[in-house]
């Protein structure tokens, strides 16, 4: 495979060719022009839309900056996650260390926005330079009464993936700390929604009707208080499960409660979530009333599927997305679509993602771990891929090949969950492909690595 | 969102609120950017180089190439040397530049990698293939902000390559060659920069210059080096200049000196041109080193005159707040107060006392009546503002917090502009430059006076 780095070819595979599985999980190819973040990215995303909490970033200044109010995660009351807080480390920081810059910014800031709960997020040279995160949070939390929580995302960790961890760490410390009384048996946490573009407001919506009762969002739309008593809920509802399985296991072992892995994306994986959730609680009315919603909401969707359809049948499409189990949904939303997939791909997927991403692409489609632009590039001229679903750096690499783009990351400004989302997706892709900008943009004029002799 | 700001202004020692600066490493990133063929290259963590590349990406909507040493625990505690020797044979085997531009950040910085060591080593393990090129800048996140990591990029092509050009070795078409080294700006300006010199017959090597990279043109293919860049070439043949302008003093005077010292081409140290009186003195001076100014020139230059003279009205006495990268933010004062209208405050977030001296010498006797704030944040300019309210803001894209919050018509300019589109393709420098900034900030002073007037003042003609 010459078109690929050598070191990344078993990270590389194709539906049906019976090769051995893909090699995911390992670290980047130094030099590499990788998509991939860091270990304070995959906190800061997790954490960060939790609205009542004070988010210090301690580090030098680009950390903050580079995460300041990049994801549309909507709240639906306070917005103090919105600032941008940072202890904007100096060169006299750095050789006599940051704690008192922490514990000041600390109190001042609590002590003006009166956070329900503070994260303060370790930074790569907070990892070298040796501050005491831990023991800073604690004394300030002594001084102030509310939960200090330091998150250990030191950049070098790792990729986003570690720093899912690291988050999940500090919102166990928060789990456990409130009052269950008076929380339904019927009752569920959303876990691993983000709330982007008020996605979580639509799950929570479908769940009222159902008559489950939500205890708390980890962590679109997110409050302190309501994390605090989570460990009350009869059952988690795991989404992006990259960034939050490991909670929902944690909260199994420690709290004893179930959990399931579910996608609000499409029509059969956001029909399949809640039939899941109906079931589990065991209660004919309840799954009444879930068959009800469901068919009442499909006849509202179908059509504009079916309508979008009419122009999209046959067109192909490529998705390269964070989380693999995300990408799996997309494959057969685009089916329903008439849409087939040329490639697809994730940063952090894991073997068990990949395998079944192998048995449910139709033979052929490409799929990669971990992949860089002129991979990409590559992949999407020779599928010949009429649309790009992706994030921020894919997007002005599809345009430049002439290819129509769905931001299926945090710069969505449509919410693509639930139902109405089906819709959404589907109007928006149609939207894309059908574009009357394409008639003067050529597309696909050639590979970008291998074919293309300027490189 | 901003409903937290107070009134009441403490001074805070220990903390950044809505930050008004960023790291230097995409600094350096984006005037690599700026090489023909170079990859540039984040010696650190892969978080590092993926913000950098989204920003950028979000301000020019082009795809940025970079790579990274993707740095891990051990990287940490021993040292960065085998990522960088790994990171750096990837890179000439698989994206094959003629010139990689290695920035370091605050993790390679702190653990102390020596850089041009480990290049060393590099190019005696054969891992640097020959007629190929790599340079470094030492950006450390912990000092100065993304302008101060430009300039040092920018430095790092000077030291690399200007050397002096003995008199036996000159062309004749030296003593038409100017050096520009045109600052942190769009490459829409980088391209207003060339064309006003070469319409003035003079030969531009400009350095960095990002024009045919960060606003490539839709060809069906991505093209990993676009056709923009200044060529190594052209780098080496700094020293044939007969002068280096350096415009703006964070971001390009460094660059200009070093030409300087190392080529022995004089520096000639100016504002960013952006209005009518910086632009005259850029123009000034490249006539002075030999150009011409045109019909044409002098065409533009009337119709920006005429323009400012009819609306003139409409900005006098008008109120008005700056904040940005602080070679913008002097110039914009400039040109705001030659419109008639009041700089109450202006702020940077990148350190340095020149900006206050630079500052003052602009607004003259009325230094003492404007809020000039360096090393700070929005959220203080947020107060100043509830403090001391405004007519206009201007700054990128964070001002919209505080245009919202204040109800404050906004312009935005400088960067990054996360949320619109066309700067990099129209310029805001020169003359032309300058008819659009009027132009849009006369639209939101009246789409403000339209929005706000009452029935029966609701005018036609304005």
């Amino acid at each position: 495979m010459s078109e690929v780095l050598a070191a990344r070819a078993r990270q590389v595979t194709r539906s049906g060719d019976g090769k051995a599985p893909i090699d995911c999980e390992k670290q980047s190819v130094a030099g590499s022009v990788s998509q991939r973040a860091c270990t304070f990215c995959g906190s800061r995303v997790v954490l960060y839309p939790i609205a009542d909490a004070l988010h210090l970033v301690h580090g030098p200044i680009g950390c903050a900056v580079y995460t300041w109010d990049i994801r549309g995660a909507l709240s639906s009351g306070p917005e103090l996650h919105r600032l941008s807080f940072s202890t904007d480390l100096r060169e006299r920081h750095v050789v006599f260390g940051g704690e008192r810059q922490l514990t000041e910014s600390l109190l001042e800031l609590i002590e003006r926005h009166h956070p329900n709960a503070a994260f303060v997020y370790g930074t790569c040279i907070v990892g070298v330079i040796g501050d005491d995160l831990p023991a800073v949070c604690k004394s300030v939390s002594e001084q102030t009464g509310i939960p200090v929580i330091p998150v250990q995302s030191e950049g070098f960790q790792g990729s986003k993936k570690q720093g899912y961890d690291a988050a999940c760490e500090a919102l166990l410390a928060l789990i456990g700390t409130g009052d269950t009384t008076g929380i339904s048996t019927h009752s569920v946490n959303i876990l691993g929604d983000f709330n982007l573009a008020g996605e979580i407001w639509i799950i929570t919506e479908y769940l009222k009707r159902m008559g489950v009762e939500v205890v708390a969002n980890l962590t679109g739309d997110g409050r302190v208080a309501d994390i605090r008593r989570a460990h009350g809920a009869s059952l988690n509802l795991v989404q992006c499960s990259g960034s939050t399985t490991k909670l929902a296991m944690k909260m199994q072992a420690i709290y004893g409660i179930p959990f399931k892995k579910v996608s609000y994306f499409g029509i059969d994986d956001m029909a399949g979530a809640l039939y899941a959730i109906a079931e589990h609680f065991k209660d004919p009315e309840l799954l009444r009333r879930t068959r009800e919603l469901v068919a009442e909401e499909i006849a509202q969707t179908l059509p504009v599927v079916e309508d979008c359809r009419r122009d999209l049948e046959g067109k192909r499409a490529a998705i390269y997305v964070g989380g693999a189990f995300k990408a799996i949904s997309l494959v057969k939303a685009l089916r329903l679509l008439g849409m087939t997939t040329v490639l697809v791909g994730s940063q952090t997927g894991t073997p068990e993602d990949y395998e079944y991403l192998t048995e449910l692409c139709d033979p052929g489609t490409v799929i990669v771990d971990d992949s860089n632009p002129a991979e990409l590039s590559t992949f999407l001229a020779e599928g010949k891929a009429d649309l790009f679903i992706g994030g921020v750096k894919e997007r002005p690499l599809a345009y430049k090949l002439g290819v129509a783009f769905c931001d299926h990351n945090h710069e969505r400004k449509l919410p693509l969950e639930g139902f109405i989302g089906m819709a959404n997706f589907a109007r928006e892709v149609r939207g894309s492909v059908c574009s009357p900008v394409w008639q003067f943009a050529p597309r696909h004029q050639s590979a970008a690595l291998g074919t293309d002799k300027e490189l | 969102m901003l409903n937290h700001t107070p009134l009441a202004i403490q001074e805070r020692s220990a903390l950044r609120i809505n930050p008004a600066k960023t790291c230097q490493p995409i600094g350096a990133l984006y005037a690599a950017l700026g090489i023909h063929r170079c990859l540039p290259y984040s010696h650190g963590s892969q978080g590092c180089c993926s913000y950098h590349r989204s920003h950028l990406t979000r301000h020019f909507k082009e795809p940025v190439m970079a790579a990274t040493s993707s740095f891990t625990e051990g990287a940490s505690v021993f040292g960065g040397q085998p990522n960088l020797l790994q990171g750096l044979n990837t890179v000439f085997t698989t994206y094959n530049p003629d010139i990689v531009a290695v920035h370091t950040t605050c993790l390679s910085e702190t653990i102390g990698d020596d850089i041009p060591q480990i290049v060393g080593e590099a190019r005696s393990q054969g891992l640097i293939p020959d007629g190929k090129f790599v340079i470094h800048a030492n950006t450390p996140s912990y000092v100065g902000s993304h302008v101060i990591g430009f300039s040092n990029m920018c430095v790092a092509m000077a030291k690399y390559f200007a050397t002096a050009v003995d008199t036996s070795r000159r062309r004749s078409t030296d003593k038409t060659q100017v050096n520009i080294v045109p600052g942190f700006v769009d490459p829409s300006d980088m391209r207003e920069l060339r064309r006003l010199a070469e319409s003035m017959g003079l030969r531009v090597s400009m350095f960095p210059d990002t024009a045919g990279v960060m606003d490539a043109p839709q060809t069906g293919k991505h093209v990993f080096y676009p056709d923009g860049g200044t060529t190594v070439e052209e780098l080496k043949n700094l020293g044939r200049g007969v002068a280096t302008l350096g415009l703006g003093w964070f971001a390009s005077r460094e660059a200009a000196v070093e030409v300087e010292n190392r080529a022995h081409v004089p520096r000639e140290l100016l504002d960013l041109p952006i209005g009518v009186a910086a632009t005259d003195r850029f123009l000034e001076v490249l006539r002075f080193r030999g150009g011409t100014i045109t019909a044409d020139i002098e065409r533009e230059r009337g119709q920006l005159v005429d323009l400012i003279v009819d609306t003139q009205l409409h900005f006098q006495g008008k109120k008005v707040a700056i904040f940005g990268d602080p070679d913008h933010v002097l110039s914009l004062t400039e040109f705001c107060r030659d419109l008639g209208m009041i700089p109450v405050h202006i702020l940077t977030g990148t350190p340095g006392k020149q900006f206050d001296r630079r500052a003052k010498e602009i607004l003259g006797t009325k230094f003492d009546q404007t809020n000039v704030k360096r090393d700070s944040d929005l959220f203080l300019l947020h107060q100043l503002i509830k403090n001391e309210p405004v007519d206009l803001l201007l700054g990128n894209t964070y001002g919209k917090y505080i245009a919202r919050a204040e109800d404050i018509p906004f312009v935005r300019v400088g960067w990054p502009i996360l949320d619109r589109a066309g700067h990099s393709l129209l310029p805001t420098l020169g003359y032309n430059g300058a008819v659009r900034l009027v132009s849009r900030m006369l639209d939101a002073l009246l789409d403000r006076r339209d929005r706000d007037a009452p029935d029966h003042e609701f005018e036609l003609v304005l």
